[in-house]
């Protein structure tokens, strides 16, 4: 009998470390060799590591989300035979020292465990705990403590009553406003008994791809000075054409949507603005202009926020452009997007959908220097010539790097792209 | 023409109007109450007070005839038998009712409230004129308040006359009539029916639904149905008013008619000296279309919780408007509420519960849910009772010989105390401990936990609510 350890093997060209997934096998589990072990994510890819031996597994290194740097023993087999180290109880193998970023604090796998109470400040003010009060009644308190109530819009049915039955008291109104703002929510739920408190928490480890969006968003936005700027379009006439178009859509054509359109209009307002279709590498100083308009679609997905591309927009027409943008995006979704169709954009969009809302200030996709948000169309009350007519409305959100797009670059980009939208023969011009 | 400004326009110094106007005089309103009689309101000129007045009279007056009996009462004769002089005791009612009247007009002086005395015909929403031609005022406000109170209904086919009458000349006969006949059996005929009884008169009770008081539970109303047929009080139930005519001998004959027969060969009547009709009352909004306030379709002004009309600056009090019972101290409350939002005070209309008295013998008094309330609103009830005849102070005061009770309505998980009602003579005056608890949100064991003192006859709210909880000491 022997130990065999394994060293976090060498898994692409210039990778120097790997995180830690998931873990396949656990201490004690009898493998054999060319069983997946262990799953790692470089910068790259996700890669399954084999083992490299039959044996049972006593130790491992690292867990899920530690970084493992290449080289080090991640992982200790009992073999037959002499097998390749020392056991690590007789001559122990320097554990790798996780970096510090990596594993801040020597916390229990994902679980959800009871949380220690906290302890409310109302606790300090009324000795007795609050009673819950029973169901479907309304909130018990005299005709003085329900008048103070008022006067501090205070909704008496979110305040615990520590009073019999949960009648609540002027000591339980002090330690409501005491509460403050979240006073409300620190309160017992009063309304029902079918609802009771909970103090369970979950901990969730940003690891992967989480944390790649992580490191990117923080990337983006602790370099790059945002200028955001909103704009609304009237795209009642482009919606006749897009149900036209629809309508008489060759076969096998995709239906468009806005984005489409949208894209199109993207492609004449950036030729017109060359300096918001670029990437701007910081460290060395250098903007570089693309002539190619490759449009990065953000795309939600089952495991978080990719960014397909659609490549040389410009070369498309309509048909196109949708035919591909829904190959990238739906691709993504199923996981099968290949690692072209997720790199090399010049400018993004980021539709929300049918969460449609207001506005947004959308986070830049390093290194491009500009990124458009698209919300949903709805009728809305206009002012047209004096009267308020009813049009189909749009609101464009968009943010700029400011380091290199001036506010009136931006501003004037998504200016194009408005009248192109609003006039949607131009696009086509 | 002269014209008036000010910041409160009270309309009607009824118990809303002329409460609001003192209230709103407290807090440095400028304000002016018209008021087309009196002030008082048909609470104080023509209801509430008027009324008690003659119940005392007739209450006494019935004593004294038992007194007068041949071997007396209470170890207590006099000799020959009371008499009646209707007019004096006319009199006597108006007595009180002027002092009052001149009470109130001395409480609003005091506040800085100007009283108005005439008609307030609406120009718009926030201007009145009262009067006419030169002597004529413009009143503009800033803040208005209806209170104007409600009217009898008078039923169409039978218009008041001489002798076909509301409440409001029935408390002011200058004569007994032999025979009255009573056409409505709800709460102000009962209590009118029942006096005029005492006092001697005959009396016939006509009444469309299956019992009298219908707002009353059978349980609650049951002390009183034996009450009116001890007291040779006839009730015609499920019957309805046709019509009067003039009896051969001069007198007034009343028809109606079982209110399932179509043959009108099978109509009843009696004949009697004076119709009351007391069928209900109506708001007084009428006059209230120049001001563009919305009513309801049964004419009450909407309002919202605090009382607010759909105009601006509008508001609607007591009997005109739709919230509340229209009862005088639901006025009173919303008229000392209104005057302070006008002064910018948050107030909202939110009470958990409205007393409610019926001065009949025996009284009948209700507080919040009774137990078939409280079931159907979802609540686990507990029920306790507590009969009159079990106190030693009704006893004394001879309240017990009407069989009357108290009952108590718990919720049955958490004992919060979600009404209380009683029947019984003098039971009305304690009904003023029965609200607070509910507004406070008593439990049952926080009346359990206070001494009643004895003798009197509040022990019976703490022997009724530990009957509530299964223990109490003085009922087997």
């Amino acid at each position: 009998m022997g130990t065999f350890a394994f060293k976090m093997p060498d898994i692409g060209e210039g990778v120097v470390e790997g995180e830690v997934v998931e873990w396949m096998v656990a201490v004690g589990d009898i493998v054999k060799e060319d069983d997946p072990i262990l799953s790692v994510m470089t910068d790259k890819a996700t890669v399954e590591i084999p083992s490299p031996v039959d044996g049972k597994v006593t130790r491992v290194v690292g867990e899920a989300g530690d970084t493992l740097p290449v080289g080090v023993v991640c992982i200790e087999f009992e073999v037959e035979g002499d097998g390749n180290a020392a056991s690590s109880s007789d001559a122990p193998t320097p554990a790798p020292e996780p970096k510090a970023e990596s594993k801040p604090a020597p916390e229990p796998k994902a679980e959800s465990k009871p949380a220690p109470v906290p302890e409310p400040k109302a606790e300090a003010v009324t000795a007795a705990p609050a009673v819950q009060r029973a169901a479907g009644t309304k909130a018990l308190s005299s005709p003085a403590v329900r008048q103070r109530a008022r006067q501090a819009n205070i909704d008496l049915n979110l305040v615990a009553g520590s009073g019999p039955a949960g009648r609540i008291s002027h000591a339980d109104l002090d330690a409501h406003i005491a509460g403050g703002a979240s006073g409300a929510s620190r309160a017992r739920p009063m309304g029902s008994s079918a609802r009771t408190e909970l103090n369970g928490t979950e901990e969730i480890k940003v690891i992967g791809l989480r944390r790649k969006i992580a490191e990117g968003m923080v990337a983006s936005y602790t370099t790059i000075p945002h200028f955001s700027y909103f704009e609304e379009v009237d795209v009642t006439v482009l919606e006749e054409l897009r149900q036209h178009l629809n309508a008489t859509r060759p076969e096998g054509a995709p239906k468009l949507t806005y984005l489409p359109f949208i894209m199109m209009a993207l492609v004449k307002a950036l030729g017109e603005q060359p300096e918001c279709n670029a990437v701007y590498d910081d460290e060395s100083n250098v903007v570089t202009r693309h002539q190619a308009i490759n449009l990065g679609i953000a795309t939600q997905t089952d495991r978080g926020l990719f960014v397909p591309v659609v490549q040389h927009v410009e070369a498309m027409d309509i048909w196109q452009s949708a035919e591909e943008m829904t190959r990238v995006t739906s691709a993504t979704r199923d996981g099968k997007a290949t690692a072209e169709d997720l790199s090399g954009s010049t400018f993004t969009i980021t539709s929300l959908g049918r969460l449609g809302g207001l506005g947004a200030t959308p986070i830049i996709n390093k290194p491009e220097v500009g990124i458009l948000g698209v919300h949903n169309a709805k009728d809305r009350a206009v002012v047209i010539d004096g009267n308020i007519v009813i049009r189909r409305m749009m609101n464009l959100s968009s943010s700029w790097d400011h380091r290199v797009v001036d506010g009136h670059n931006g501003a004037t980009l998504v200016q194009l792209v408005k009248s192109y939208l609003e006039h949607p023969a131009t696009i086509f011009m | 023409m002269q014209t008036k400004k000010c910041q409160v326009l009270v309309i009607g110094a009824g118990p809303g109007g002329y409460v609001a106007a003192i209230r709103a005089g407290q807090l440095g309103l400028s304000t002016i109450i018209v008021e087309g009689e009196k002030a008082g309101g048909t609470c104080l000129i023509r209801g509430c007070i008027p009324s008690k007045a003659l119940i005392h009279a007739a209450h006494q007056f019935h004593k004294l005839s038992k007194h007068a009996s041949n071997d007396g009462h209470m170890g207590i004769s006099i000799p020959g038998p009371a008499e009646l002089n209707m007019s004096n005791l006319v009199s006597w009612k108006e007595g009180i009712v002027t002092r009052l009247n001149k009470g109130v007009e001395h409480l609003l002086k005091n506040a800085g409230a100007e009283l108005v005395i005439g008609w307030a015909e609406f120009q718009d929403a926030k201007t009145v004129k009262v009067g006419e031609g030169k002597d004529a005022i413009i009143i503009q406000a800033e803040h208005v308040v209806l209170a104007n109170g409600s009217v009898p209904i008078e039923l169409p086919f039978m218009p008041y006359d001489e002798n076909v009458i509301s409440s409001r000349e029935a408390l002011s006969l200058e004569e007994l009539p032999k025979h009255v006949a009573i056409v409505g059996g709800g709460y102000i005929g009962l209590e009118l029916g029942i006096t005029f009884r005492m006092l001697g008169s005959e009396v016939t009770v006509v009444e469309a639904m299956d019992s009298v008081l219908p707002i009353f539970d059978k349980e609650l109303r049951r002390p009183l149905e034996i009450s009116i047929k001890k007291q040779k009080i006839k009730t015609h139930l499920g019957v309805f008013a046709k019509g009067v005519e003039k009896a051969k001998d001069g007198r007034t004959q009343l028809n109606f008619i079982d209110k399932n027969e179509k043959d009108e060969s099978k109509m009843q009547n009696v004949i009697v000296d004076k119709v009351l009709v007391t069928v209900g009352r109506k708001p007084n909004s009428a006059s209230l279309a120049p001001t563009g306030v919305a009513l309801d379709e049964r004419g009450f002004v909407k309002v919202n919780d605090r009382c607010e009309t759909n105009m601006r600056g509008v508001y609607a009090i007591g009997d005109v408007c739709d919230s509340g019972e229209m009862l005088a101290h639901v006025a009173s409350f919303q008229g000392e509420m209104v005057a302070e939002i006008i002064a910018g005070h948050k107030r909202a209309y939110d009470p958990v519960a409205v007393p409610a008295i019926v001065f009949t013998e025996p009284e009948i008094v209700s507080v919040g849910l009774s137990p078939e309330e409280a079931k159907a609103a979802g609540h686990p009830v507990i029920i306790g009772k507590f009969p009159l005849g079990a106190n030693g102070r009704a006893l004394t005061q001879e309240a017990e010989k009407s069989a009357g009770f108290i009952r108590v309505c718990a919720r049955e998980d958490d004992h919060r105390i979600l009404g209380i009602q009683g029947v019984g003579t003098h039971i009305s005056e304690l009904v003023g401990e029965w609200t607070l608890a509910l507004e406070m949100g008593a439990l049952l064991e926080d009346i359990a936990g206070t001494i009643h003192a004895h003798p009197t006859m509040t022990e019976m709210t703490h022997e009724a609510v530990l009957a509530t909880l299964g223990h109490a000491i003085h009922s087997a």
